[in-house]
């Protein structure tokens, strides 16, 4: 098939819509969370740590330490959210997908949309997030500060590719919770946004190393906390950018499978 | 690859048409033609190959095998410029619960590239049409069966069609709604709407179409207007008769040659006859009493039984 102008940017009314009737309990929780979480892990928790940078990959303080790896969770956290069972809505309960491409949108201007509308999503919350903690001088410097926001919209897409990829796979929402709980929940809390993977045994820090959290913590700490290895920072870019492309690829099929088959 | 001419005319061309699944052949190279302005109609019992037919026409499902062509244009290169020019009212409404009903018409009218006043200015205009102008700012999970579906057809005429694709149109609705559905499409074939539906009701294909064709197990059985079909395939008249549970097996060689033909169906036999008054007058003179027996015209439902052995509606 002959490779047409993208009809994506046609869906931003919807998306526009969509977001109007929940922005403001969006903004709400991405500015009360990442409040509450600075202050019960950076500060409280915190307090009871040693702010050796030598023991925290070049944070002088746990809040330092913890709060990049935060934003890259909370960026995964909501991309799982956003791309989970509204997928599954689409695809099954409400099968709004099916109405979309009965007009002259295709399968990829809908994942193209709606794989924008997660970024966008992410673009703020990050955004929000870095403004409500900047006070309390977690960044080393303020292009670290933006370049970690921008790494954010890399991470989104990262994980919104695949995410997307495996809810139009699914035939139904009973494997979510697996996804969850065996996914998503286990890198959030090890996948060294809380503590330094060297800490875990090396079998499972190599393991750790593995997940996509890992890169998207990483890449956003070294920038952070003014740190940046560049042959690691590539391999992490490489990483995620290879993960969104695999996951763009496999979406395309299995959302193909389901709606236009 | 070859491209045969098409008649300017012909809406919707297929040739050998057929769609497969794996193992499973929907279609089993159907032959359609569908010209402008008319109404045609695919009737048959679920699973006959209809919604796939459909789809495929919709330029969604790709064709599995055969000749389709769309406007003229083919399905496999052209999608999204035969979908800019048809309308298409699925089965299921896919309506989006958490706009309203002006937004669910405005989302849509915008997926279509249209610019945003005169998105509005048609969403007003449709709404009218389908008599939900005081719905407009009502959730789209308040509204009955009925309202739904014609929303859903509202939306399917936001791009002004050449063509609306009408699946299963009044499936689900209470008879007075079907009929304001009804009246709404006869509106639009006034119109000079070429409209296309699916039904496995054979009153609403009397009803509404021109021409069809009856589908069963993925093939095209028989072709035609309501009427000629009718002529050809049934007679004038039908005469239904119930006997006591269990007694119409027995009864049916005692009366065949009252009839042209003779049914038995689980609840009632039928006596296909010019005059159905006469062979229930002469079920009576062979001193047979059945507990029922009413005279009707023959309709779709005895064509299709005739040619498939089935009722549409089990």
């Amino acid at each position: 098939m002959a490779a047409t102008r993208s009809l994506a940017p046609r869906m931003t009314d919807y998306w526009w819509t969509v977001y109007k009737r929940t922005w403001k309990g969006s903004v709400v929780s991405s500015f009360v969370t990442p409040l509450l979480y600075v202050l019960a892990m950076g500060v409280l928790l915190g307090g009871f740590i040693e702010g050796d940078p030598d023991r925290l990959e070049g944070a002088s303080t746990y809040l330092a330490f913890v709060v990049p790896g935060m934003l890259a969770a909370q960026s995964m956290q909501l991309v799982f959210g956003e791309l989970t069972y509204p997928v599954m809505s689409g695809v099954k309960w409400h099968r709004t997908y099916f109405a979309m491409v009965a007009t002259p949108l295709s399968v990829r201007d809908v994942v193209q949309s709606q794989v924008g509308f997660v970024v966008f999503r992410v673009a703020l919350s990050s955004a929000v997030f870095c403004l409500v903690v900047a006070p309390f001088g977690v960044f080393a410097t303020w292009w670290g500060a933006v370049a970690a926001w921008v790494v954010q919209l890399l991470v989104a897409l990262a994980f919104a590719t695949p995410v997307f990829a495996l809810s139009s796979y699914l035939k139904d929402e009973s494997g979510f919770s697996l996804v969850f709980r065996l996914g998503m929940i286990p890198m959030f809390l090890f996948s060294g946004a809380f503590f330094p993977v060297d800490n875990l045994d090396p079998a499972l820090a190599t393991l750790a190393r593995l997940t996509p959290l890992w890169h998207g913590v990483d890449l956003t700490r070294m920038l952070t906390v003014d740190r940046v290895d560049p042959l690691l920072a590539l391999v992490h870019v490489g990483y995620l950018a290879a993960l969104t492309v695999v996951g763009y690829v496999l979406v395309l099929r299995f959302l193909g499978r389901r709606l236009a088959s | 690859m070859t491209q045969e001419p098409v008649a300017p005319e012909a809406m919707i061309s297929a040739r050998g048409l057929r769609k497969g699944f794996g193992e499973v052949e929907a279609v089993r190279g159907i032959d359609v033609e569908v010209h402008r302005g008319e109404a045609f109609g695919f009737l048959g019992p679920n699973g006959a190959g209809k919604s796939s037919t459909m789809r495929m026409v919709a330029a969604v499902s790709p064709v599995s095998g055969g000749e389709l062509r769309i406007l003229g244009l083919d399905p496999a290169t052209d999608g999204p410029e035969i979908r800019s020019r048809i309308g298409v009212c699925p089965q299921e409404d896919t309506l989006d619960t958490e706009l309203n009903v002006f937004d669910n018409l405005y989302i849509y009218g915008r997926y279509f590239g249209l610019p945003r006043a005169e998105v509005r200015r048609r969403c007003e205009e449709l709404l009218a049409f389908v008599q939900l102008t005081e719905k407009a700012r009502s959730k789209v999970e308040d509204l009955s069966g009925g309202m739904k579906r014609r929303l859903t057809i509202a939306r399917s005429l936001v791009n002004r069609p050449e063509l609306l694709l009408l699946d299963e149109p009044t499936t689900g609705l209470d008879p007075q709604a079907r009929h304001v559905v009804w009246d709404r499409l006869f509106r639009l074939k006034q119109q000079g709407v070429t409209l296309v539906l699916t039904t496995h009701y054979m009153d609403e294909a009397e009803q509404l179409c021109d021409r069809l064709v009856v589908m069963d197990g993925g093939r095209v059985v028989a072709e035609g207007s309501p009427s000629s079909l009718i002529r050809e395939h049934s007679t004038r008249e039908v005469a239904e008769l119930r006997f006591g549970t269990g007694e119409h097996e027995a009864l049916a060689p005692r009366l065949e040659d009252l009839a042209e033909r003779v049914e038995v169906l689980p609840d009632r036999l039928l006596l296909y006859a010019a005059d159905g008054e006469a062979a229930v007058a002469a079920v009576h003179g062979r001193g047979l009493h059945p507990a029922m027996s009413l005279v009707r015209r023959s309709s779709l439902e005895d064509v299709f039984l005739r040619l498939t052995g089935r009722t549409l509606v089990d």
